[in-house]
This record gives C-alpha cells, sequence and structure tokens, in this order.
C-alpha cells in the first residue's frame, strides 16, 4: 500500500519540523539568558537532519533528527559592571543565539510543516477516493 | 481465469500502483526538502507504466527463457524505473530538492490519480448496467 507510506514519511517529515520548530522557540526563548542551569552561557541549538528508509518501502524515505548540535559561536559579551554575572573586565557574556538567523529558521520550519501537512491531506483525500471505488 | 472485467480494469489498476508509487517518492522528496545531501528522486510514469503493464521488472531485468528462471529483481517492480531529478540551481548543502518543481509534480500526480480512479468507477457503472440490463 504505497499511498499509506506516504502518511508515514509526511509524518515523519511534520516530526522532524517540529524538533526543529521547538529547538528555534527554546534558542529565540533564551536570546538574552545570560547562564543556563549549567551555569554556563546559552548555546544555540540547531537540529540535524538526515534521510532514512521507511520501513515496507523499497523507495520511500523519510526524514529523521539524527542530534542536536550546539552552535561554537562565541557569545556575545555586555558591558555590565553592575550585573553579578559579570567577569572582572565588567562584560556579561549572554548567549550566541543569532536572532535574526532564529526567525528565518522558523519561517522555513513553518512553512516546510504546512507543505506535508497538506501532503498528509492530499495522500487522505487519494486514499478515500480509492475506498469509495465502485460505490 | 481472467474475466472481461479483469482485462478492463487492468490497466487503469496497473496505472494506479504506479501513481500511487510515485505519489510516494514525490512525498520523501518533500519531506527532505530540507536534509542536507538528499537527492530529489522521480519515476518515468511512461516507461514504468509500460513496463509494469509488460510485467517486466525495470530496464535491467534478466532475460528468462524458462518459467523456472529467477527474475533477478528484489523489491517492487518498479524500483528499476526509479531516477535521480536533475537539479536547476545547486544548494550549498547538496540537496537537490526544488520545491516548486516537487509541489507541481505532486499536485498533478494527485489529479492522474483522481483520474484514473473515475476511470475505473466509470468501467464498473458501465458493467454494473450491463449485468443489470437496465
Amino acid at each position: 500500500m504505497s499511498m499509506l507510506n506516504v502518511f508515514s514519511i509526511a509524518g515523519s517529515a511534520l516530526h522532524a519540523q517540529s524538533a526543529r520548530l521547538n529547538a528555534t522557540a527554546s534558542n529565540i526563548a533564551n536570546a538574552d539568558s545570560v547562564a543556563g542551569p549549567d551555569g554556563q552561557p546559552y548555546r544555540a541549538k540547531q537540529v540535524v537532519f538526515a534521510a532514512t528508509p521507511m520501513a515496507g518501502t523499497t523507495t520511500g524515505v523519510g526524514v529523521q533528527v539524527t542530534k542536536v548540535v550546539e552552535s561554537a559561536a562565541p557569545g556575545r559579551l555586555n558591558y555590565d559592571p553592575a550585573n553579578p554575572a559579570a567577569n572582572p573586565e565588567g562584560y556579561v557574556e549572554m548567549s550566541n543565539v543569532n536572532v535574526v538567523e532564529e526567525m528565518t529558521n522558523m519561517i522555513s520550519a513553518s512553512r516546510a510543516y504546512q507543505t506535508n501537512a497538506e501532503i498528509m491531506n492530499t495522500a487522505k483525500t487519494l486514499m478515500q477516493r480509492t475506498l469509495a471505488i465502485g460505490q | 481465469m481472467k474475466t472481461q472485467l479483469d482485462n478492463a480494469l487492468q490497466f487503469h489498476q496497473t496505472a494506479l500502483g504506479v501513481q500511487a508509487r510515485r505519489q510516494e517518492l514525490l512525498a520523501s522528496n518533500i519531506a527532505n526538502a530540507d536534509t542536507p545531501n538528499y537527492k530529489a528522486r522521480d519515476v518515468d510514469f511512461a516507461s514504468a507504466l509500460k513496463g509494469a503493464m509488460g510485467g517486466r521488472f525495470g530496464p535491467l531485468a534478466l532475460a528468462s527463457t524458462s518459467s523456472r528462471h529467477l527474475t533477478g529483481a528484489s523489491g517492487s517492480a518498479l524500483d528499476g524505473y526509479v531516477g535521480f531529478r536533475q537539479e536547476f540551481q545547486s544548494s550549498v548543502d547538496g540537496n537537490t530538492v526544488n520545491m516548486d518543481v516537487e509541489r507541481a509534480a505532486f499536485a498533478e500526480n494527485s489529479i492522474h490519480y483522481e483520474a484514473s480512479v473515475t476511470f475505473i468507477n466509470s468501467l464498473l457503472r458501465g458493467m454494473q448496467t450491463a449485468i443489470t440490463g437496465q
């Protein structure tokens, strides 16, 4: 049943894109964080996508999140000597989140999510037409 | 034994199978639009349908002179007709999915699928009319 595989393929893409959207939300939320739970400044997180063969099909390829990587870019330094988190020179190390990059990432992820949701809808319509054959 | 109904339906039934498989490939392409190094694939519909109608397992099928010969094909009969898409604009991450092309192909293939379903429905309705004689 090829048409059922479309559901699992589009479903894997929805899952991956929502993980990406989650990472973006976490990055934007922490754009102005000074220190994370471990006492270190927050590092921007990015998901890594990889194509993965779907079960029960030879040609269908879904997508999965293989890992979440943290950006190694240096954090922004804000001069704020009054801040308790400031270093001896008076600078506070903020997160290394680039908000512009995160916004574009968010738009891309939400569009990709929409597209795959539409794919599912189309597959559902075709499946219903198929089930109604001869009626 | 093949009945007349089987013969009448066989073409559209095969076409439906090829279209469903193509839909799966296009869904894969769209799902992997953001995956680095993913190469978009598609099936050559005309030759795949011709091959499926003739019961051939792809363009690289082994010639067999006896019914006891192995077909030499693994997986689906259509796998041999799947090819990689030519890319129009290369991207830095090695991905060759062009969303516009894929969306257009997906919509086109959906229409073709619905057309096949409609043909099957009208064939069945014709048969029904013939059987009931009304």
